[in-house]
């Protein structure tokens, strides 16, 4: 609790003590009112003094002024005791909200706390801590344990193990080791490494990271929009009906003969008031999106703003990019099919042979090989422009490359049935089979669509500019009910337009792609969403929503979150609007009391704001 | 021209109330208040100068809600 708070709770302890004290002494008339203006003021001067002021400036009907109405009507018609109370409980519920909402603030706040204090730059041998803004490109850091990256960088020596789970909320840890490129934000835990810096620290992920997140606020969702607009006719329409009740009866039954009873209508007018503050929902409704957004990139999901937590909420069809974001754009060696030798040594054999080369067919090989390659082993290297590579290896010849390589070498060779790269491999002049190498698909893409479905999704598509045939078997494997495929970039816009076109207009198309090429579609479809961005500039920019990593299984958590979000604000309109309602009609019929109005009041705020604060919690979904 | 502010107010629909009454001041082509994060975004009207606008702006939260804040 900060100082204005604390100062709020003596008083409240003070007045309420008052209170019991004085309602146990039997005194009566002006002493009475006497004493039950001490714990009145004490508690309500800064309240009545607001009031005071909002009149001044013409600020008729803020809360200040209705309590203050509220309170002092009470007083008026011998009602000390509730006066106060009204007071008293109207304070006990601001001071809950102020210090719900700063507890939620410092929580997100803490939840985001990635940014590095400082570098460590090594000058004549001593560590020094420099402030990361000075750091220029190209520059050494060092990293010791339990240090932030302050600077995104290349690692140059040392080896670790890294925390991403701030940035991700991804909690397995990442090896590191020189060579590897590193971001900022991550913890690193075991080792010292040094790292060279390859961006300004205005230009590192952690910097691009806070600056989205801090600056998410400035669209607002349509229900805060409808939120604000309703306390803007509520409040003034509320007091006029408490008016024309306090009025319009006693006036009525005084023209028709009856007692005009006064004190009874005005009373039920100051349950009106009381009733009328619209505290409840003005401040429930942006606390669950801010909480919403907060628990979403706690968990790696960045949403830029609360206005896309809602679209995304509403989301029924879901367009996928392929390369990269359901598969994962890492060629690999899926098969090796009719072989005459061992899988390994026919490996071993092709890696050997292609050693020289950096094409990326050639990386994929020694990758699935995986062993250390002794390119002493290897002679009379020749690659054949279009065809492949031919060599000695352990001096027996050995031919790798495509279908025309084998024609060349008069050698017939089987074609493969499954989509992908196809690299043929001769050895000693005789065929012995074929190693194919495709794109491998995310772990998790098929598991995400599935639970894509299961939540709803009406459709799912995928965009690729592959080939038909690698399209169509990714799609079966995924389960993706459509795919477009051969696809330029320009032709992935129209095709989300004509998707676009024909869906209505509730329900809501997301565009999923990895940033590359694809920013023109992430800003035309309703909600872009960008996978696995820190590095693209382009696709943050263009993106509504960031997801950190490239797991798939994200994009259902933040619809997941969005839906939770969502229900919570529904919850809080209906629960908040409905019970003051009903009060409000109890209360002009006389039913209900002030202390009815003041659970109306102070009562709905506390549950609505703690009912807010669930859209924090997002780790189950 | 945007520009972001810190502000210093209690409750939320004080914050509304002052973005309302920023929204209003001359020079200003919109106005976002964000309660949770403590922050009024600005965006000027082309050729304004922002400090002068902004003081203005200050003036009319004011009136609206005497205990707000706005650090320019």
């Amino acid at each position: 609790m900060n100082k204005k708070q604390k100062k709020v709770l003596i008083r409240i302890i003070a007045a309420a003590f008052f209170v019991v004290v004085f309602s146990m002494l039997p005194v009566d008339g002006y002493l009475k009112f006497g004493l039950f203006m001490i714990p009145y003021f004490v508690i309500s001067y800064d309240i009545l003094k607001k009031a005071i002021k909002g009149i001044r400036n013409r600020q008729v009907f803020d809360e200040n002024f209705l309590m203050a109405v509220a309170t002092v009507g009470a007083i008026l018609l011998g009602d000390y005791k509730e006066g106060v109370a009204v007071m008293l409980f109207y304070q006990i519920g601001e001071l809950f909200q102020s210090y719900a909402v700063g507890k939620s603030r410092k929580n997100i706040s803490e939840l985001m706390d990635i940014r590095p204090d400082y570098a460590n730059i090594e000058r004549e041998g001593h560590l020094e801590k420099v402030d990361p803004d000075e750091v220029e490109i190209g520059s050494m850091i060092v990293v010791q344990p339990g240090e932030k990256i302050p600077i995104d960088g290349v690692v140059t020596e040392g080896r670790t193990t890294l925390n991403t789970s701030a940035l991700t909320g991804e909690s397995l840890p990442r090896d590191a080791e020189p060579g590897d490129e590193v971001i900022s934000g991550c913890i690193n835990m075991t080792g010292v490494i040094r790292i060279k810096t390859t961006k300004e620290f205005g230009e590192s992920a952690v910097s691009k990271i806070l600056d989205l997140v801090e600056n998410s606020s400035s669209k607002k969702s349509k229900s805060e929009n409808f939120i604000s607009k309703f306390a803007r006719y509520y409040t003034p329409a509320v007091c006029c009906s408490a008016l024309a009740l306090a009025v319009l009866p006693p006036l009525a039954r005084l023209f028709l003969g009856a007692s005009p009873q006064w004190g009874d209508w005005v009373y039920r007018a100051l349950t009106f008031l009381v009733i009328s503050c619209p505290c409840a929902l003005v401040i429930s409704i942006p606390l669950s999106f801010f909480a919403g957004i907060g628990g979403a990139s706690h968990a790696g999901i960045l949403v830029k703003g609360s206005n896309y937590l809602e679209t995304l909420a509403r989301t029924k069809y879901v367009v996928f990019d392929k390369t990269g974001t359901l598969t994962r754009g890492i060629f690999e060696v899926s098969g090796i099919h009719h072989n005459t030798m061992e899988q390994e040594k026919i490996l071993e054999f092709a890696a050997l042979t292609e050693s020289f080369s950096s094409h990326p067919i050639s990386r994929s090989l020694k990758q699935a090989y995986g062993k250390d390659l002794d390119s002493s082993r290897v002679s009379d290297v020749e690659e054949l422009a279009g065809k492949g590579v031919t060599a000695k290896v352990d001096g027996i010849s050995v031919a790798v490359g495509n279908t025309r390589l084998m024609e060349y070498l008069n050698l017939s060779c089987k074609e493969c049935h499954q989509a992908g790269t196809v690299v043929h491999v001769a050895i000693d002049g005789a065929y012995a089979g074929h190693i194919l190498i495709s794109d491998a698909v995310k772990a998790n893409s098929e598991e995400a669509i599935r639970q894509l479905k299961k939540s709803g999704i009406k459709k799912t598509v995928m965009l690729t500019g592959d080939a038909d045939r690698a399209a169509q078997q990714v799609a079966a494997d995924l389960g993706v009910d459509m795919v477009y495929s051969e696809l330029l970039p320009a032709d992935k816009v129209t095709k989300v337009e004509e998707l676009l076109n024909s869906k209505s207009d509730k329900e809501k198309l997301a565009f999923v792609g990895d940033g590359i090429n694809d920013a023109p579609v992430l800003s035309r479809a309703d909600i872009g969403i960008a996978m696995g961005a820190l590095g693209s500039d382009a696709a943050i920019e263009a993106a509504d929503i960031v997801l950190m990593d490239d797991d798939p299984l994200k994009i259902v958590k933040a619809i997941r979150i969005a839906r939770k979000c969502l229900r919570i604000v529904y919850e809080n309109i209906y629960f908040a609007i409905g019970i003051k309602v009903i009060c409000l009609i109890l209360g002009a019929l006389g039913i209900a009391n002030m202390w009815v109005a003041i659970f109306a009041d102070v009562g709905v705020m506390v549950i609505a704001v703690l009912n807010a604060i669930r859209t924090l919690f997002v780790k189950k979904l | 021209m945007k520009k972001t502010y810190k502000i210093e107010v209690d409750c939320a629909n004080c914050a509304n109330k002052m973005e309302e009454a920023a929204k209003k001041t001359a020079g200003v082509k919109n106005a976002t208040v964000n309660f949770m994060t403590l922050k009024m975004i600005v965006e000027f009207e082309e050729g304004q100068e922002p400090k002068t606008v902004m003081q203005e702006v200050l003036k009319n939260c004011k009136k609206v809600e005497d205990d707000c804040e706005i650090f320019l």
